[in-house]
């Protein structure tokens, strides 16, 4: 039942009803979880098909997490990308500071719906983390979060914002130590505990009905970035481009976009130190198909399937997998995806900060950068929308010994340096 | 499909008399766990080696992944040893080639998916089969997605032990062991790979319920750690099966030798543990 900000995909042929996307998805998931994961999927079919649901989560939406996210032109900053015009949806700018609470209060009200009393969660950048955080105080359900010991040592006020939320913070010391192994833990934990625990699953990946429902929950960024865009520029955009780690925030532009065949979607993946060093997280650029977390997508791995250890300056990117829709996307032709290293991610991240006096999150940076790409190969009579999917003042850390902002009274990097 | 050349066959067969002859002496089967690579290839061999002459009727060699969700801290930490040794699935196959020609017992494969599915179905149930071994335990593949493997596991002749927990339904159950072979592997309780200090009670409720849905045997695993856990879960189950606390011999040891030694003293108890069950087992419902 679509709301007022709750467009559920209810006309679409994806996923099949065996959770699949093309050949893509599906739930590869221990017996102890299935019963656990068909409830989840049993309960958000009729929560679709509910008024209340829809009403309650609109409410919240709205009143406590500021929908509709305002559409903001750019042109100091397009003036680095081409001369194109550029809006950016501002996610940014919703309670908690990214999109993720999108989806966190939709999955909160379906918690309250299945009885379950707990709730664990994964988090990379902190922004999911905190996200769900915020909905458990909101809704006075207990919560752990996992957090790989990178992340939680360049992402420390997010950990201090989810403790100040009252969300017990697991530290996880596996593994490359982020969110890989922050998603490992979680499930070890939701095989314990999956009686009267929720797990708060942050992007479109996971086995079915996650990267469906989790989609489902985002598609208000793309309804309202497109009606935001015909009323103020009066026709659809050339293209439409967000980060991609695990893709929520991108699936989330794309998908009311995806009938619109004229309108390019474009994905930035984390090239990290460049795709050729091995050192980065683009999935879809370099990974091949596989099995991680519960559904087939693309996947870095070995001829053994052994997972790759990936690296992003970004710990939100930082992820060997992505959601399997947008492996079909990829596969169909119908989202193209490209790779931005930490260096353009981080001249963008000045570059919109000195231009427009908005600080992005690094991830969202990538899509900024991918963003300037696209212009210059627009020129001036293109149209972009991009996702600015979350703030950077979680990012200040990386930041400041970057650019060695705590050194001196000029930065080194000067916005006009911002080339590919 | 009309190749006339005969796929090697894996020991299936040998799988389901050693589990007869396991319930002819009125007893549960022993199976152990240890992963292959861990500490090294060789000394896995060895270390399994020794829990076969100890009485081990049943050996799962485990292939290590980089991402085993379903174990708990000592397989994880065995797993990131032996991929930090380099171990390969070639590995593991001569693991499961030396254990069989050792013992002549049949020896199972316990992976999670994604190696299998990348390596190549067809390719992994071959080179399986033609190193003698009798199957795998697949405790990530649901039911649903196994219709690729369980192809290739008739076709060569192993075993498709899928793994059960108190959380499935009845319905599934009746599903899960219509489509499984060898036997049926019931967790015993709802977590990860670990010993824990009691086994729970749910784990004979899980066992009669799913004896009500097939003939297949019924083995329970996790949380069993020594001879007194196994001795009353053989009071109640076709086989009992034991990991991690193997796999503990191993990781505490001073020294390789010393470890090996461990593995076929925990061995030595745990197959006596099996044998003094007060209860018979039970015959299955038919």
């Amino acid at each position: 039942m679509p709301g007022e900000f709750f467009f559920p995909d209810t006309e679409g042929q994806l996923p099949d009803t065996g959770g699949y996307f093309g050949a893509f998805g599906g739930k590869f998931i221990p017996e102890a979880l299935v019963a656990a994961v068909d409830e989840v999927a049993v309960e958000y079919e009729k929560a679709k098909g509910d008024p209340a649901f829809a009403a309650e989560l609109d409410n919240l939406l709205q009143h406590y997490a500021g929908r509709p996210s305002a559409l903001t032109e750019v042109p100091r900053f397009a003036e680095h990308a081409g001369g194109a015009r550029i809006f950016l949806k501002r996610e940014d700018l919703n309670h908690t500071g990214s999109h993720k609470i999108n989806n966190v209060l939709g999955q909160a009200l379906l918690i309250r719906r299945m009885g379950k009393t707990r709730v664990i969660a994964e988090t990379g950048a902190g922004q999911h983390g905190v996200a769900t955080a915020t909905a458990c105080a909101l809704l006075g359900l207990d919560c752990t979060i996992y957090m790989g010991e990178v992340d939680t040592e360049r992402q420390a006020l997010n950990v201090a914002r989810m403790r100040l939320l009252g969300a017990e913070v697991v530290t996880v010391r596996s593994g490359s130590r982020t969110l890989k192994d922050a998603i490992n833990e979680a499930f070890r934990d939701w095989v314990a505990t999956v009686d009267h625990t929720h797990y708060l699953f942050g992007t479109v990946a996971g086995p079915h009905p996650f990267p469906a429902m989790v989609r489902d929950l985002h598609r208000v960024i793309g309804v309202e970035a497109r009606r935001q865009l015909l009323d103020r520029a009066g026709r659809l955009p050339d293209a439409a481009v967000a980060c991609v780690g695990g893709g929520s925030n991108a699936i989330g532009l794309f998908h009311a976009f995806i009938p619109d065949t004229g309108v390019r979607l474009i994905g930035c993946e984390p090239a990290g130190l460049g795709v050729e060093t091995g050192e980065h997280a683009a999935t879809l650029t370099a990974g091949d198909p596989g099995i991680l977390h519960g559904s087939r997508s693309y996947l870095l791995h070995d001829e053994e399937g052994q997972v790759v250890e990936p690296y992003s300056i970004s710990a939100g990117l930082d992820y060997p997998g992505v959601g399997p829709e947008h492996a079909h996307l990829k596969d169909s032709g119908r989202a193209e995806y490209r790779a931005v290293t930490d260096e353009a991610a981080m001249r963008a991240m000045l570059l919109l900060s000195r231009t427009e006096g908005i600080i992005p999150a690094i991830e969202s940076a990538h899509a900024l950068a991918g963003a300037i790409e696209v212009g210059r190969e627009l020129g001036s009579a293109g149209l972009i929308v991009v996702s600015l999917s979350g703030r950077g003042d979680k990012d200040m850390g990386t930041a400041a010994t970057y650019f060695r902002l705590n050194e001196a009274d000029t930065v080194g990097t000067e916005p006009e340096g911002a080339s590919q | 499909m009309t190749s006339t050349s005969q796929p090697p066959t894996g020991n299936l067969a040998l799988l389901d008399s050693t589990l007869a002859r396991a319930k002819a002496e009125h007893r549960a089967a022993l199976i152990t766990y240890l992963p292959a690579g861990f500490p090294t290839v060789d000394a896995g061999i060895d270390a399994i080696t020794a829990a076969l002459a100890a009485g081990a009727d049943i050996i799962e060699v485990g292939l290590p992944h980089s991402d085993p969700v379903l174990d708990g801290p000592v397989i994880q930490t065995a797993d990131t040893i032996a991929l930090r040794g380099g171990v390969k699935i070639a590995d593991v196959l001569r693991t499961v080639r030396a254990a069989h020609q050792a013992s002549g017992a049949p020896i199972l494969v316990m992976t999670y998916w994604n190696p299998v599915d990348r390596y190549g179905v067809e390719r992994f149930a071959a080179e399986l089969a033609a190193a003698g071994g009798a199957g795998c335990v697949l405790p990530d593949l649901p039911v649903e997605e196994s219709a690729a493997w369980r192809e290739q596991a008739e076709k060569h002749g192993l075993a498709t032990v899928f793994v059960v927990a108190p959380s499935s339904t009845d319905e599934r159950l009746a599903s899960i062991t219509a489509h499984g072979s060898g036997f049926v592997y019931a967790a015993s309780l709802m977590g990860v790979t670990g010993t824990r200090a009691v086994a729970s009670t749910a784990a004979r409720t899980l066992v009669e319920r799913v004896r009500a849905t097939t003939d297949l045997p019924v083995c329970v695993g996790l949380g069993v750690s020594d001879a007194d856990q196994a001795a009353e879960v053989a009071g109640f189950a076709d086989g009992v099966i034991v990991g991690t606390a193997l796999v503990r011999c191993l990781l505490d040891a001073p020294d390789q030798a010393a470890g090996v030694q461990a593995v076929r003293e925990l061995t030595a108890d745990l197959a006596d543990g099996v044998r003094r069950s007060d209860t018979p087992v039970p015959q299955p419902t038919s």
